[in-house]
């Protein structure tokens, strides 16, 4: 990529070798299921939070996936277990108790 | 007239019984003290007060009556079952104060002895009979076969736990075991003692012929030495092992009993009534048939009878495994015979878990739902309250608002801009003072819209709206009883239909706040009503309960399928249900349809 030495958005470049996936993988280990998302997004627009907060689960598993937890993980505060992304899944994740796992392993 | 045959009123054959006894009342005046020391400030003064209080001390009694001695629960559940505890309790019962009757009248000064009433044919020898002799001979024998007739139910039982009302029974442990067969064989024994005895001491209808049979076996009185020392061995060690096996339940019961009149709850999973709660658990395992989870064979050891003997050893892993597991449905808590209460017990253990989720609910102080403030026509005012599940189901807000509109009420929606949840999941997730912060803010919006009256239509709002909010002056109603009282004014006009519908019970609308009778009532206005095979309080979760943390979308899919074939076995048109939840879950995967309660009254309303 031609660096102009400038840009409208940091760059989102993903250096694998940089990459430390130690707790995304410790994650994976104790909630198989946060493999399944397609990230279609049904759990954020279920959301009750996420109706006046920045919180967007669908955008932490992936900020998780890429190693960059900080960009979304303390959004993950305002979340009130209300269980509804879990019933809209169609992937059937417990996404609830991930919610729950993710806050443990991450430990916020 | 009687006699003693031994001027010391001793021998040593009492002894093994006298250590067990001995052991057994220092263990329980230890744990009885251990558990009311364990309780705090405000509990303790709640469980003296209700004490000293005449009627609840006379509730108290009767409940001990009702529920250790003449097991009233088990009788209504199955009447074999209920006859063999009932037989063994009040016949043992029985034994003791007859004996101890016994013993005052004959031998007064023998009476502060506490083995002579039971080994009073040992030491006794008859002269000769009177009508007052024989009556308490005929008493003591009538009762030694009414327990042996409970004996024999319970060993029967072992084999074919079904014809008493159970398809699957606990698996013992070994001190169970040990507890179990001892217990089995105290009566049969005593039965024997006093047989050989019978010649000497008297006896009757029982003991005699039992006496004549043996006197042509052996001749030798002598050899009735060896059946004493058995039976008084064998209540020893029935009591040395009691502290820890299922049958703890029978002092500890007595207990709990006051405890749970008093209204104390469960704070920790291993103090105070916890313990009380986990002492009087009596591994009877009706709580494995009852457990929706059950569908599953992997599931039989999470049920409620399983995690009290987890905790009682510390197993910490497999008590947090049990716990997360449940889905909360509370229907082994409403059929256990002793009162176990094993919701608030498993929430004590999610309580427990501090390091997860640190909610920051600061945000909430931005949100303003659009509402009149004032309400100036000083009249009566419906707040409506869909909560957010209903959010997925819109069909039921709609409903829920044209019933409203028919019946000219003054109402306003809460939350028609998105709601904040009500906090009963975090609060089922063992997240109270997250809990608190939703609360705190809903009670806020709540009171600034001069509302009389707040309408819910979810379930689960319901419940914690009606037990943590304590909100003065305004009147929490379900929208089932509220449907159900427009009805009835003549407010709204339902017509009766032919259709045929079946009602299904969500848990926490039935058996958490015991609401049973309205929706029927209302239904059966528009249509024909149906039963399901299992209803009211023994309802089956839709499996989609928000309780349950770690269950995963298959397995609820075995207990909606479940649940659903339950349902189903009147062949009903349309299953109505009263919890958003259910809606959803039930939607997914029933032939029959499934629709809201408020949806149906309003397709058959004028």
């Amino acid at each position: 990529m031609i660096d102009f030495g400038f840009a409208l958005t940091p760059s989102a470049t993903l250096q694998i070798d940089n990459l430390d996936n130690k707790l995304f993988e410790q994650l994976r280990n104790i909630e198989p299921d946060v493999a399944k998302c397609m990230a279609c997004g049904s759990c954020t627009a279920s959301c009750s939070a996420g109706n006046y907060t920045e919180l967007n689960l669908r955008k932490v598993i992936l900020s998780l996936q890429r190693g960059r937890e900080q960009d979304t993980l303390n959004s993950l505060k305002s979340c009130m277990l209300c269980g509804k992304c879990n019933i809209v899944c169609p992937r059937g994740i417990n996404t609830r108790h991930l919610i729950l796992s993710i806050c443990k392993v991450y430990n916020i | 007239m009687m006699r003693e045959r031994f001027l010391s009123g001793y021998d040593s054959f009492v002894l093994p019984f006298m250590i067990g006894m001995a052991f057994i009342l220092v263990y329980c005046i230890a744990g009885m003290i251990k558990v009311i020391m364990q309780l705090n400030k405000e509990d303790k003064i709640k469980l003296a007060k209700s004490l000293f209080y005449p009627a609840n001390a006379f509730k108290n009694l009767r409940d001990i009556f009702a529920d250790c001695i003449f097991h009233v629960k088990i009788w209504k559940r199955n009447k074999l079952l209920g006859y063999m505890h009932s037989s063994i309790a009040f016949g043992w019962l029985m034994l003791i104060v007859i004996g101890h009757i016994e013993t005052w009248i004959y031998i007064p000064q023998r009476s502060g002895l506490l083995y002579y009433p039971v080994f009073f044919r040992y030491f006794m020898s008859v002269e000769s009979y009177t009508l007052r002799g024989s009556f308490f001979f005929f008493l003591m024998d009538f009762f030694l076969l009414m327990v042996l007739s409970g004996i024999f139910l319970a060993i029967f039982k072992r084999f074919r736990s079904k014809i008493l009302g159970m398809r699957r029974t606990t698996k013992l442990t070994l001190l169970d075991y040990i507890g179990l067969y001892s217990l089995w064989a105290i009566f049969p024994l005593r039965l024997i003692s006093e047989g050989f005895t019978a010649g000497i001491s008297g006896g009757s209808f029982l003991t005699i012929p039992v006496n004549w049979l043996f006197a042509n076996f052996l001749s030798k009185p002598e050899n009735f030495d060896y059946t004493w020392w058995a039976y008084s061995i064998v209540l020893g060690v029935f009591f040395i092992v009691l502290p820890f096996t299922r049958y703890m339940h029978i002092p500890a019961e007595i207990l709990l009993i006051p405890m749970k009149n008093a209204g104390i709850k469960v704070r920790h999973p291993r103090k105070g009534m916890a313990l009380a709660q986990l002492y009087s658990c009596s591994s009877c395992g009706l709580c494995i048939d009852a457990c929706p989870m059950g569908t599953q064979k992997k599931n039989l050891k999470d049920s409620t009878v399983y995690l009290v003997r987890q905790i009682k050893r510390r197993n910490e892993t497999r008590t947090r495994e049990i716990s997360d597991k449940c889905l909360m449905c509370g229907k082994c808590a409403a059929i256990c015979p002793v009162g176990v209460a094993a919701c608030d017990l498993r929430l004590a253990v999610r309580e427990e878990q501090k390091c997860n989720i640190h909610g920051d609910y600061t945000y909430l102080k931005s949100v303003v739902p659009d509402l009149n403030k004032q309400n100036d026509r000083g009249e009566d005012k419906v707040l409506y309250y869909a909560g957010c599940m209903s959010s997925l189901t819109p069909v039921i807000s709609r409903s829920v608002v044209k019933i409203l509109d028919k019946a000219g009420v003054n109402y306003e929606l809460m939350d028609k801009d998105g709601s904040i949840c009500c906090g009963r999941p975090l609060l089922l997730a063992g997240k109270k003072e997250e809990a608190e912060a939703l609360i705190a803010k809903n009670r806020e919006i709540i009171h600034n819209s001069g509302a009389t009256t707040l309408l819910v239509s979810c379930a689960i709002c319901y419940k914690i709206f009606s037990e943590e909010y304590s909100l003065e002056g305004i009147k929490v109603i379900h929208y089932t009883e509220y449907f159900e009282s427009l009805a009835k004014q003549g407010k709204i006009t339902l017509t009766k239909g032919s259709s045929r519908y079946v009602y299904h019970d969500p848990c926490e609308l039935g058996r958490g706040c015991g609401i049973y009778d309205a929706p029927r009532e209302a239904i059966s206005r528009i249509g024909e009503l149906v039963p399901a095979e299992k209803e009211k309080k023994d309802s089956i979760c839709c499996g989609g309960s928000i309780g349950s943390l770690t269950l995963s979308y298959t397995e609820r899919g075995h207990i909606t399928q479940y649940a659903v074939n339950n349902l189903i076995i009147n062949t009903p048109d349309k299953i109505v249900t009263a919890c958003p939840l259910c809606l959803k879950t039930f939607s997914k995967y029933s032939d029959v349809k499934v629709i809201d309660f408020a949806e149906a009254l309003s397709q058959q309303m004028e």
